[in-house]
């Protein structure tokens, strides 16, 4: 094989595994705060597909823009199942049963989810015929796909933004030490609660967003959830659960796994070699690859 | 026992109902909802073994379901293998399977084990699309049709799935009476406790899934020659086969017999008539429902229907006044026996260990003799509680050697060092809040094996011998800190050691509580067991030490009878610091205090 084929699919990798990338920042900061497990996170960015795609035929928004344009509905829509569902099962009980509760919860709320929107929206795929979704930039020998270098730049642009609302302001302050010590936040006057609320809210829009991002090149399904959701788990696990930037390098791992497959195993066993790694890095680092504490001891 | 007698008699019921509704029913369609209700259930009992008793929830159990499947089913396409057969060959692979996935698995804890459990099935489906079995259709033979588990009468298969529940009842009900029922609960409740009271964590596990796996396999198998007919990946390894085992059980209740019976019984007819009235309008329906039930179950009854209809029930409480009375007769035996110069029973040379830099013990010498009542003392931080750890087996200390009767028991896993015979309690007392009282001192009891009769009265023994006869039946947060700690003594005793290390033993007491722990402990060591205790506060220690050893900050300061050591300055300067002892310099300070 020459280096420029190989070369190939690790570009290919890398622009797929941003938008991996930024749906894991979404779940990895849902983890971080408030130590759940969102299994409808992949839902949330079907929906999000969905909105881009009704923006785009009812609008003709072009989908890039639309990606941006769920960030705050969505973000809503998180504070209000924050507020309705999950904040009944948080707070005052054993740890651990409370995480059981809440995976299982977002578990009801994603079968809730897919369901509806099968039984609303009919499980035909749909697509949005972006102009550029066809088009490649030629950079030497590569080609890059025009809808997926738009949308991993995107991608890179959102969580740069994600990371530096989390660094560099007092809202982001204050939701790390809710994540870190909920008890002593909530002695400095942060109250948890509304962090809770408000890091759900982000984590759903940053997936939507994504979603949308996606939905420039890839068909809009009911059923598209549960695919992604196991490639954001492993993204997220990889990167040590909670950790925003683990997650984000973690999302990149998985495109780059996934391409890179493809040389070894036929095309229907391209997520074999993504679990695979899962399973890896899960018995080999469970802390993940970037976490700071062994949890999982 | 007559908690024992109603499970026997429950199953019959349940036996005898599935019985009169498979002989009641007329339509065909009816026979096919109790059929799947049936099946859910042993499905949801499957899972209760290894999630619902020992907590480790698994989200990919439909692996196991989907290999009873297949294999049955290949094994009849190919081989010409009668189901009957090939069934219980689908549940050995499945068990085997259970322990390939488990070995390595299991080194995960909590919501690791739960994510990597959501791989398997994932994998196995690809793999089976890949090798060609997307629809692998059941060969009809129509000159053997019952050799090949084809029934005209839809009867056949109520009753195939109804054996099939009686037994995986039958085998729930078998390991919740035994020491593997025991263990898996307590590792559930708490599993570093667990470990101290000698329960093997990871043979019991290993020994929980592949048994959950072989009901599941059965429950596949049934599953494709009662319903499917053509076994896909998506049919039999697909997400909706874990949903609804996840909603039996959750909606019934976990870690109970009847909760996956109920859930199924619930569940099943509601989401089967949904679908077969509106599923053609509205595809989505069943899913919905599901959901819909995770979620509301979640939010109003976490702990589910059978356990939330319990709690309704009023629970006997035996009265306190037994207890308050109990500890009285402690008196008698009070009398210290007299200290026999013993033989080296602990030989602890050398041991170091470091946290992150922190160096918690370093170079730690000394040795316990057989019978004494050894004393370690120590301010905060003097790394007290790491050397218990690192003695039991909780920690694996860096450098050094612990020596148990000349042997190295150093790097031996916790449940090893129990069953050699060295028993230890926790500075926060660590119950299994489930378990009543005596079923808490039970996995103590089970220790060295033996029959659950067995158990059950060594446990009751230990109890009434820290005087806690009268509150067997209690749940551990019904009890005072006093209780708790002679609880956890209890469970420590029951597990017949020669040696007990006890970790603060008098912390949180009151006066009263000191003088009737220090009772206790004499008594202990009357009774032919060594102690070693852990303290902070000196005073109440030098009355019952022989001897003390002085720690601060991982290193030993001291060592010797409880007046000399008291009065050491370097002791003296470590708890009060170099000021107090250039003021006080020639006072005696035996009651001193951190």
């Amino acid at each position: 094989m020459h280096a420029s084929e190989l070369a190939q699919y690790v570009v290919t990798g890398l622009l797929v595994g941003g938008v991996y990338a930024l749906m894991s920042i979404g779940l990895a900061l849902i983890f971080g705060v408030m130590r759940v497990v969102n299994f409808a996170q992949g839902d949330f960015m079907m929906l999000g597909m969905y909105l881009t795609y009704f923006y785009a035929m009812s609008f003709h928004v072009d989908p890039l823009l639309g990606a941006l344009l769920t960030l705050p509905p969505f973000f809503l829509l998180g504070l209000l199942v924050h507020r309705v569902f999950l904040a009944r099962v948080t707070g005052g009980g054993d740890p651990n049963r409370e995480m059981d509760a809440q995976l299982i919860l977002t578990l009801g709320l994603s079968l809730v989810i897919t369901n509806a929107t099968t039984m609303i929206l009919s499980p035909m795929p749909r697509g949005i015929n972006a102009p550029y979704a066809s088009r490649a930039f030629a950079a030497g020998p590569l080609l890059l796909n025009q809808a997926r270098s738009y949308a991993f730049l995107m991608a890179l642009a959102l969580a740069a933004a994600m990371y530096a609302l989390l660094t560099r302001t007092d809202l982001g302050r204050a939701l790390r030490a809710a994540a870190d010590d909920p008890e002593a936040a909530g002695y400095q006057g942060i109250d948890v609660r509304v962090m809770h609320g408000t890091a759900f809210g982000l984590g759903i829009a940053l997936v939507a967003a994504a979603g949308g991002l996606l939905a420039t090149y890839h068909p809009i399904e009911p059923n598209v959830a549960v695919n992604f959701i196991v490639l954001m788990f492993v993204a997220v696990v990889l990167g040590g659960l909670g950790s925003i930037p683990g997650a984000f390098v973690g999302g990149l791992v998985i495109g780059l796994v996934q391409s890179l497959t493809l040389l070894l195993l036929p095309l229907q066993l391209q997520n074999v070699g993504v679990f695979v790694t899962f399973l890896l890095v899960l018995y080999v680092r469970p802390q993940g690859l970037f976490g700071r504490r062994a949890r999982a001891v | 026992m007559r908690e024992g007698a109603r499970g026997w008699l429950g199953i019959a019921g349940v036996l005898a109902i599935g019985l009169v509704l498979t002989f009641a029913l007329t339509e065909r369609y009816h026979h096919r909802i109790l059929t799947l209700v049936f099946l859910w259930a042993a499905m949801g009992l499957a899972w209760n073994i290894i999630s619902g008793y020992a907590g480790q929830i698994s989200f990919g159990h439909q692996a196991f379901f989907g290999i009873g499947a297949y294999t049955t089913v290949l094994l009849a396409a190919k081989l010409k293998l009668t189901p009957w057969l090939g069934m219980f060959a689908g549940a050995g692979v499945a068990m085997l399977a259970a322990v390939l996935i488990g070995t390595p698995t299991f080194r995960l804890a909590g919501i690791y084990f739960g994510l990597a459990t959501l791989a398997y099935p994932l994998i196995f489906r690809i793999v089976m699309d890949y090798l060609g079995f997307q629809e692998v259709a059941i060969p009809m033979v129509r000159d053997h049709p019952i050799l090949f588990m084809q029934f005209e009468d839809p009867r056949a298969f109520d009753l195939l799935a109804l054996a099939l529940l009686a037994a995986t009842l039958v085998l729930s009900r078998l390991i919740e009476g035994s020491r593997l029922g025991y263990s898996l609960r307590a590792i559930k409740e708490n599993e570093q406790a667990a470990l101290a009271m000698g329960v093997d964590a990871f043979r019991c596990k290993m020994a929980a899934y592949a048994l959950s796996a072989a009901p599941a396999a059965l429950a596949g198998a049934i599953y494709a020659h009662a319903i499917l007919f053509v076994v896909t990946p998506e049919a039999v390894f697909g997400v909706l086969v874990i949903v609804q085992t996840l909603v039996v059980c959750l909606v019934g209740g976990v870690g109970t017999l009847w909760g996956p019976v109920i859930g199924a019984a619930i569940m099943i007819p509601v989401s089967e008539i949904l679908d077969s009235t509106v599923g053609d309008r509205l595809p989505g329906i069943q899913g919905v429902v599901y959901g819909a039930a995770l979620m509301a179950i979640m939010m109003f009854a976490p702990e589910g229907l059978f356990w939330r209809l319990r709690r309704r029930r009023p629970v006997s409480t035996p009265s306190a006044a037994a207890a308050e009375a109990a500890p009285a007769d402690l008196e008698s035996t009070s009398a210290a026996a007299p200290a026999r110069p013993g033989s080296v029973l602990l030989d602890v040379r050398g041991v170091s260990k470091a946290f992150l830099g922190l160096q918690a013990l370093s170079e730690i010498s000394f040795d316990v003799r057989q019978g004494e009542v050894l004393g370690i003392i120590g301010p905060n931080g003097a790394g007290k509680t790491t050397l218990f750890n690192v003695l039991n087996g909780f920690l694996l200390a860096e450098d050094g050697e612990v020596r148990w009767e000349g042997e190295a028991i150093t790097g031996l896993p916790p449940h090893a060092v129990c069953r050699r015979g060295v028993g230890r309690t926790f500075q926060v007392v660590r119950f299994f809040p489930h378990l009543t009282v005596h079923e808490n001192v039970i996995v103590g009891a089970f220790a060295h094996g033996g029959t659950p009769a067995a158990a059950a009265a060594l446990a009751r023994a230990a109890l009434a011998r820290v005087g806690l006869g009268a509150r067997g039946d209690v749940l551990p947060p019904g009890l005072t800190t006093l209780e708790l700690r002679l609880m956890e003594l209890a469970r420590c005793l029951a597990t017949r050691p020669r040696l007990v290390l006890l970790d603060e033993p008098l912390a949180g007491l009151s006066k009263d509580g000191v003088e009737i722990m220090s009772a206790m402990i004499r008594r202990v060591r009357a009774d032919g067991v060594t102690v070693v205790i852990i303290e902070h506060t000196v005073q109440a220690l030098v009355k019952i030490a022989d001897r003390l050893v002085v720690l601060d900050h991982g290193r030993r300061l001291a060592e010797g009878a409880p007046g000399d050591v008291t009065r050491d300055p370097a002791v003296i300067e470590a708890y009060l610091g170099k000021r107090w002892l250039a003021r006080h310099a020639a006072t005696h300070a035996a009651d001193l205090r951190p």
